[in-house]
């Protein structure tokens, strides 16, 4: 069965997961004896650890099983939760977040999580049970009862729903057995042309490895009768015992009369059968579906082709005049407005999963630097644009951190200022017009615009004299400046190097921009203010000389290498066989007005405007990335060959090239 | 109310155009060319996130393009159609208009004229009053 259908749902769940147990811990240290949020910590660990251990990631599963069996401990008050307790689960939910992060950008979910499994052991053998980790998982050899996650779980349900059988199978090898690890491989042979395995006690991985006695576990669907298997497993030599077992699923035979009423029977395999339906299921609480982004982002290309064709119509409509064509077009015109606005909000994701993380940052940053901090969020629900989300999680990190870090005074400062020990640090967004704000602030002491200005002078970021006239405004901004940095003891957080400039391109590369208010001796707001949509494409970014332009994805066929010999003259335009068709070549040194360069080989971006194609030589192909479309302005309206202009990441601007006006002369 | 000029330097002429239509003053920041424009238009920058249009005014007036120096800076102004920027030597000071008067143009040279609206003289101090919308008329076509 292939897993990598189950990944991005794997992540997804496993993010949800990590947010529950986070916001839990952090209940939980205020109140040590909550038996629900014990409870939600341990089912989230427990439904990771199933789901983990499915995949293969078996760092995951190896932490939240001692998590588990740790808060078991709390749950039935064998032991009192205790402080090392709590810290060492932070630290647990940290490193998972490290590894779930790790597998979502393509890694393998490794982490030396040693130290914290230690840590949490010795906590549970404290307790004198202290064996039972050890024989949990070997106690009961016949019926071990497999921890069904959501995607094994549906996998059985929709093939029970299709005619399938379930059968637990406990294979056991002959004692004296010598290559386990090749036997097992049979086994698996075996009943993967018998049907499909689900599971497996232990992992196919730990199987693999040899790390089992002589018995394993495997949950297991087929078409075929308990005894076909079963003669099928005991065709492989050194196999000592099979007992099979029906799986019984506590909703199963719910899930199974619903799922036929719904469902017309599948005579598909198992495996393609239940990725519909875990598409189906898991969202119904929330009445939201998953939707892969790229369908939206095609469907917004296509719309976006659409207007384009909607203004052509436009423009027929009033040459030729016709009242009836006029209306038609009217109305159109309006459904299409609606269908606009529509499309772009299904982008449109709430900020809580960026928020989320903040509670047990603020409070782990606050203890390193020895501050008392609480942290109030409010408007978790406002909704942004996926990309947004995306991209906005560091630059908060960064102003939270700064905030903690330097806004807000150390504890005898605050008592020396008159003002409560517990420092206070407030997370807002709200919509405003078509705009998102999201506020940082904090009661600390207020920029000191005298030590900034001073700092800047130092830094040679600004002259004595533009000082002199310098507005509070401007000086609070100089903290933004490239190479400046307030701290007078740099510290671990965040005097790094990277200074808040790098927060504010982010920003301003996102279409934003990011304001400062502070008073003395009240505290600072960040202000960051952010367009509710975007009008982000994607593009490839090529460059020419020493200049860098974007191509629109959607224009662009492919890319290709040409040599100089595979160039040839036809009416004297430099033409090439593409695909057996001769299309022609364009130099964009030549159009954009850049010295022709001659080589032995060009890259070449081959481009297409209606049914007419041209190959656009560049310097170099920089890669593909979305882009935030903006318009040039009047003032350079009608540039040839140039459709706007986006602010790459660097804080430049690069410009779009209009592929379809190359195409057009 | 009270008018003020910016006033600012191309070589040793100096120059002024009214608060009011200036938004920022910024130094030189790196500039995205504009291919198939005017001479004269230097490209665009990213002020706080906007595509903003910058001309150099040196070439604009006829004046030989130089190098930028440490006191090269970028006014921004509040134009008819959004936003622009153009490159001036040195930006001095805000003169109030109390310290000077207006006088209307003299001889000035035919192309200028296009430009210029007025003479400011102060006591130590003469500048020519700059209408800068004028200056990005028809940037587009070179």
């Amino acid at each position: 069965m292939d897993l990598n259908e189950y990944l991005g749902l794997f992540l997804d769940e496993s993010i949800e997961h990590l947010q529950a147990i986070n916001s839990s811990l952090l209940i939980f240290e205020q109140r040590l004896d909550d038996e629900a949020v014990i409870d939600q910590i341990f089912r989230s660990a427990h439904t990771l650890k199933g789901m983990a251990g499915t995949m293969g990631y078996d760092a995951i599963a190896d932490l939240t099983h001692e998590m588990e069996s740790a808060l078991d401990l709390v749950r039935s008050k064998t032991q009192p939760a205790t402080p090392e307790l709590i810290d060492v689960l932070f630290i647990a939910a940290e490193q998972l977040e490290t590894m779930v992060e790790d597998i979502s950008q393509g890694g393998k979910g490794k982490l030396d999580v040693a130290d914290t499994v230690v840590r949490l052991k010795r906590f549970i053998q404290a307790d004198d049970t202290d064996v039972q980790t050890e024989t949990e998982t070997k106690d009961v050899p016949t019926q071990r009862n497999f921890e069904c996650d959501v995607y094994s779980e549906s996998v059985v349900k929709q093939s029970i729903a299709s005619g399938y059988h379930a059968y637990v199978i406990t294979v056991e090898l002959s004692a004296d057995v010598i290559l386990k690890a090749a036997r097992v491989y049979m086994v698996f042979d075996r009943l993967q042309s018998l049907g499909d395995v689900i599971l497996s006690n232990p992992t196919s991985d730990e199987l693999e490895q040899e790390q089992f006695e002589t018995s394993f576990d495997v949950l297991f669907v087929t078409m075929k009768s308990e005894q076909e298997v079963s003669e099928g497993i005991r065709s492989v030599s050194e196999v000592a015992n099979v007992s099979i077992q029906p799986f019984e699923t506590t909703i199963e035979a719910e899930v199974a009369t619903s799922t036929l009423e719904e469902t017309p029977v599948e005579t598909k395999q198992p495996a393609t059968a239940a990725n519909e339906t875990t598409d189906a299921n898991v969202p119904v609480a929330a009445k939201t579906i998953r939707v892969n982004l790229e369908r939206i982002d095609r469907l917004m290309n296509l719309f976006e082709e659409f207007i384009i064709d909607r203004g052509r119509l436009e423009r027929i409509a009033a040459e030729v005049g016709s009242s009836e064509l006029t209306e038609t077009v009217e109305r159109i015109k309006r459904g299409t407005n609606e269908l606009q606005s529509l499309v772009l909000t299904l982008r449109m994701m709430p900020i809580e999963q960026v928020f989320n993380r903040f509670p047990r940052m603020v409070r782990s940053v606050s203890k390193d630097v020895g501050k008392n901090i609480k942290l109030h969020i409010t408007g978790a629900e406002t909704e942004l644009d996926r990309t947004v989300i995306d991209e906005i999680g560091d630059p908060l990190v960064h102003l939270i951190r700064n905030a903690v870090d330097h806004g807000i005074e150390s504890k005898a400062d605050r008592i020396l200022a008159g003002k409560p020990v517990e420092g206070n640090l407030s997370l807002r967004a709200y919509h405003s017009g078509n705009r998102v704000f999201i506020e940082i602030e904090d009661d600390g002491a207020g920029i000191n615009h005298e030590r900034v200005t001073r700092i800047a002078i130092e830094k040679e970021l600004l002259t004595e004299e533009e000082a002199a006239v310098l507005t509070p405004e401007e000086a609070s901004m100089l903290l933004f400046a490239p190479g400046f940095s307030t701290a007078e003891t740099v510290t671990d957080l965040s005097g790094r190097g990277v200074g808040l400039d790098v927060v504010k391109s982010k920003i301003e590369s996102l279409g934003g921009e990011v304001f400062v208010e502070t008073r003395r001796g009240e505290g600072t707001i960040f202000r960051i203010s952010l367009p509710l949509t975007l009008s982000i494409i994607s593009a490839m970014l090529v460059e020419l000389g020493q200049e860098t332009y974007a191509i629109p994805l959607t224009a662009i066929i492919e890319t290709t290498s040409l040599r100089q010999d595979a160039i040839l003259q036809a009416h004297r335009e430099k033409v090439f066989d593409f695909r057996g068709q001769l299309v022609p070549l364009i130099s964009l040194n030549e159009v954009y007005g850049l010295p022709q360069i001659e080589s032995e080989a060009y890259s070449v971006v081959v481009v297409r405007s209606g049914e007419k194609l041209a190959g656009l030589i560049v310097s170099e192909l920089i890669g593909q990335q979305e882009i935030v479309m903006k318009p040039l302005g009047s003032y350079l309206e009608g540039i040839r060959a140039i459709s706007g202009a986006t602010i790459l990441g660097d804080g430049q601007v690069a410009l779009i090239i209009d592929s379809n006006a190359l195409l057009r002369k | 109310m009270e008018q003020k000029w910016v006033v600012f330097q191309l070589e040793q002429n100096a120059y002024g155009i009214d608060v009011q239509s200036v938004r920022s003053i910024e130094r030189v920041i790196p500039i995205t060319r504009i291919p198939n424009a005017a001479a004269y238009v230097k490209g665009v920058i990213n002020l706080r996130g906007v595509v903003t249009p910058v001309i150099d005014l040196r070439t604009r007036l006829g004046f030989e393009e130089i190098e930028g120096t440490e006191e090269t800076r970028i006014i921004i102004a509040t134009l008819e159609h959004g936003d622009a920027g153009f490159i001036v030597d040195r930006a001095n000071e805000v003169v109030e208009a109390m310290d000077v008067r207006i006088e209307p143009l003299t001889d000035q040279k035919q192309e200028e004229t296009t430009y210029l609206t007025a003479i400011a003289k102060g006591e130590d101090q003469l500048f020519s009053l700059l209408e800068p919308n004028r200056l990005f008329e028809g940037i587009v076509h070179a």
